[in-house]
């Protein structure tokens, strides 16, 4: 059997295959698309019966009397006279605009237009030619994407929003005053800020001084921050009542145990008092956390106090106590592991040479300058977004 | 921010000329002048630019504050003229970048000795008596219509067009590019545009104008023109042959000599 391009005669007599199709008349009125041409103007000058039908209009109607964005409603023809009719004037065709036909009886039909002009040529003017395809299912499923999608931008802005409300719970709005000494909080959440961390601090009045709280609950997401909740305010309730650091660290250790949480957490305590001569004095306890850097002239400059062991974990943890000596021109640096984990270029861990250095290279701004400039360098560091939280307190005694 | 990137400046022409700067309208980009501009470029020093979110623009430079008004673009528009220095300059504005042109003149006057104000509207909708041509209802029918339309605006897209706004090897994907922006940017221009009601500016105009007016304009109706030149104290007002509402596009000669007339005089 001979395949239908065997059997094709060349360019004059219409092959047997075409021959089904030769009726060009009826291959324009009835396609399966709304055809019409237009004058640049818009004046409709033809139209096929698909686009008749499809706006429900006989030739008489529309031909030489009607323009094609008056068949638009009247958001679709300030789209025509914007968008449409410029485009098809500087690129001589647009494709794929959505509009809605309107018919006499009210109704409309979503439709995508396609349009390519003809230029005037041997005194005929140029024309446009548009073929409109029914898009009804196709317009509603895209409308229905566009609606979940706006709910789903509403949903992340108020997820984002909870977080950062959540996250402004872990620290205090204000710091209080304590006398003798210069104190700044820095909070830096991790990348863009959009989930909520597990870093907290807290600065508060005991009866006999002040207590200070700084720690890291291990993740991130509503579930740490059910338990860095917990911690700020254990830590809070116990240390207002003066107990020794190492004890209050012990009661959120228990609290934790009973909480049966599975997020263990580090945490520095320490209780602030002032000696005869009202120079602020600390006892410090640290829960498995990072120790304090202290930058002095007295004593050579690093970390103080033992580190002790993770809370959360085991029944009865090593806490130690360690006191703590500052005169003027001492600072004295808390922070979280967000800042010497920090990876920068090459896989490097910003550690605690870098933060030495940092610390020392701002010796003698206020504690607000020292901590922004750590965080600032920390950041930097990781070239604008932070893998993890940070958080920072810092305490200088002024000279 | 760099103003002159930002807002994708093009400068051409006669340096010594008196300064000219277009300003297209909402909808399409400086393109919507291509058929006029060059007509002047043998007299003028000749200024094009696209709004912010528009053509070759920085998106960043977009914020949703300051672009929320008209005022916001007419501050664009004088950081331009303060970039380049431009003084007694003629500005032309086509659609809403007219109203911006006057209230960056009302603003700096001394930038611009003549207004050029092709099919403008203090205000789209109508007001008790004043007719504009729009209910409100129209103007929430034409958000719909530009939320259907993105004109090849996907996010998969969207760093492909602005790190490479020029790029022609991107030919097939870039068809519409002319009138293509972020849809966020473009329903925010469209209410900045269409909500605007700048009626009370029109006094306070102290630049020789001219008011370019087309027949059968749906967006900037007739009466409008009319009301426009009415209450823009001295101006001229021309009734064009055009139809439609880009004559810049669709009847170019007739545009750029109703132009050159009016410089003339």
């Amino acid at each position: 059997m001979a395949r239908p391009d065997e059997t094709a005669t060349g360019m004059c007599e219409p092959s047997p295959t075409e021959a089904v199709e030769d009726d060009l008349g009826d291959l324009y009125e009835h396609a399966p698309f709304g055809y019409l041409s237009t004058l640049m103007d818009g004046t409709v000058v033809r139209a096929n019966a698909t686009f008749l039908a499809m706006v429900g209009r006989t030739p008489a109607d529309l031909v030489g009397r009607v323009r094609f964005p008056a068949l638009l409603p009247v958001g679709d023809r300030i789209f025509y006279d914007t968008h449409f009719a410029p485009l098809l004037a500087m690129q001589g065709e647009v494709r794929e605009i959505a509009v809605e036909l309107k018919r006499p009886d009210g109704t409309r039909l979503p439709v995508l237009v396609n349009a390519v002009v003809k230029p005037s040529a041997g005194g005929r003017p140029a024309v446009i030619r548009l073929s409109a395809v029914a898009a009804v299912d196709r317009r509603r499923y895209e409308r229905e994407l566009l609606r979940e999608r706006r709910r789903a931008e509403r949903s992340e802005a108020e997820a984002r929003h909870l977080a950062q409300i959540l996250q402004a719970s872990f620290v205090p709005a204000a710091l209080p005053g304590v006398p003798g000494l210069d104190v700044a909080g820095v909070y830096r959440p991790a990348g863009s800020g959009d989930e909520v961390g597990g870093d907290f601090y807290d600065l508060f009045e005991t009866g006999h001084g002040w207590g200070l709280s700084l720690g890291d609950v291990c993740g991130k997401g509503a579930r740490a921050a059910v338990v860095t909740g917990l911690a700020r305010y254990t830590l809070r309730a116990a240390g207002i009542q003066d107990a020794r650091p190492a004890e209050v660290l012990s009661l959120l250790n228990q609290a934790l145990l009973r909480e049966r949480t599975d997020r263990f957490l580090t945490a520095a305590y320490a209780r602030i008092q002032h000696d005869d001569a009202g120079r602020p004095r600390l006892t410090l306890s640290l829960g498995g956390h990072p120790p304090p850097v202290r930058v002095s002239r007295e004593h050579p400059s690093g970390p103080v106090g033992d580190p002790g062991d993770l809370l959360g974990v085991f029944g009865d943890p090593k806490l130690r106590e360690t006191e703590v000596g500052l005169s003027p021109g001492d600072v004295l640096l808390f922070y979280t592991d967000g800042i010497t984990e920090g990876r920068g270029p090459g896989d490097a861990m910003f550690g605690e040479e870098r933060l030495l250095r940092s610390l020392e290279a701002v010796h003698g701004a206020d504690a607000r300058g020292v901590a922004e400039h750590l965080v600032d360098e920390v950041v930097a560091f990781q070239s604008g977004l932070p893998i993890d939280d940070i958080a920072v307190l810092v305490l200088r005694v002024p000279d | 921010m760099d103003v002159i990137a930002r807002n994708n400046v093009h400068i051409s022409g006669n340096p010594s000329g008196t300064p000219m700067i277009f300003a297209h309208g909402f909808g399409c980009d400086q393109n919507m002048w291509r058929f006029v501009a060059p007509a002047f470029e043998e007299d003028h020093r000749v200024v094009l630019f696209d709004h912010v979110g528009y053509g070759g623009s920085d998106l960043a430079g977009f914020s949703a504050e300051r672009h929320s008004t008209l005022d916001g673009y007419a501050r664009d528009l004088l950081e331009i003229c303060r970039e380049l220095d431009l003084e007694r300059a003629v500005f032309v504005g086509h659609s809403v970048a007219a109203m911006i042109g006057v209230l960056a003149e009302i603003e700096e006057p001394e930038r611009f000795e003549r207004l050029v104000l092709v099919g403008p509207s203090p205000r789209y909708i109508d007001d008790a008596d004043y007719v504009g041509g729009f209910s409100r209802a129209d103007i929430d029918e034409l958000l719909e219509s530009l939320d259907g339309n993105y004109l090849g605006w996907s996010g998969a897209m969207a760093p492909v067009i602005m790190g490479n706004p020029d790029r022609p090897e991107l030919g097939e994907e870039l068809t519409n590019s002319f009138c293509r922006t972020d849809p966020a940017i473009a329903r925010q221009f469209a209410r900045a545009t269409f909500l605007s009601d700048n009626r009370a500016d029109l006094p306070r105009v102290r630049a020789r104008t001219l008011v370019l007016q087309c027949s059968a304009d749906v967006i900037a109706p007739t009466q409008v023109g009319e009301y426009v030149h009415r209450m823009i104290p001295g101006s001229e007002l021309v009734l064009m042959e055009a139809t439609g509402h880009c004559p810049n596009l669709s009847a170019p000669e007739e545009t750029v000599a109703a132009i050159r007339a009016f410089l003339r005089s």
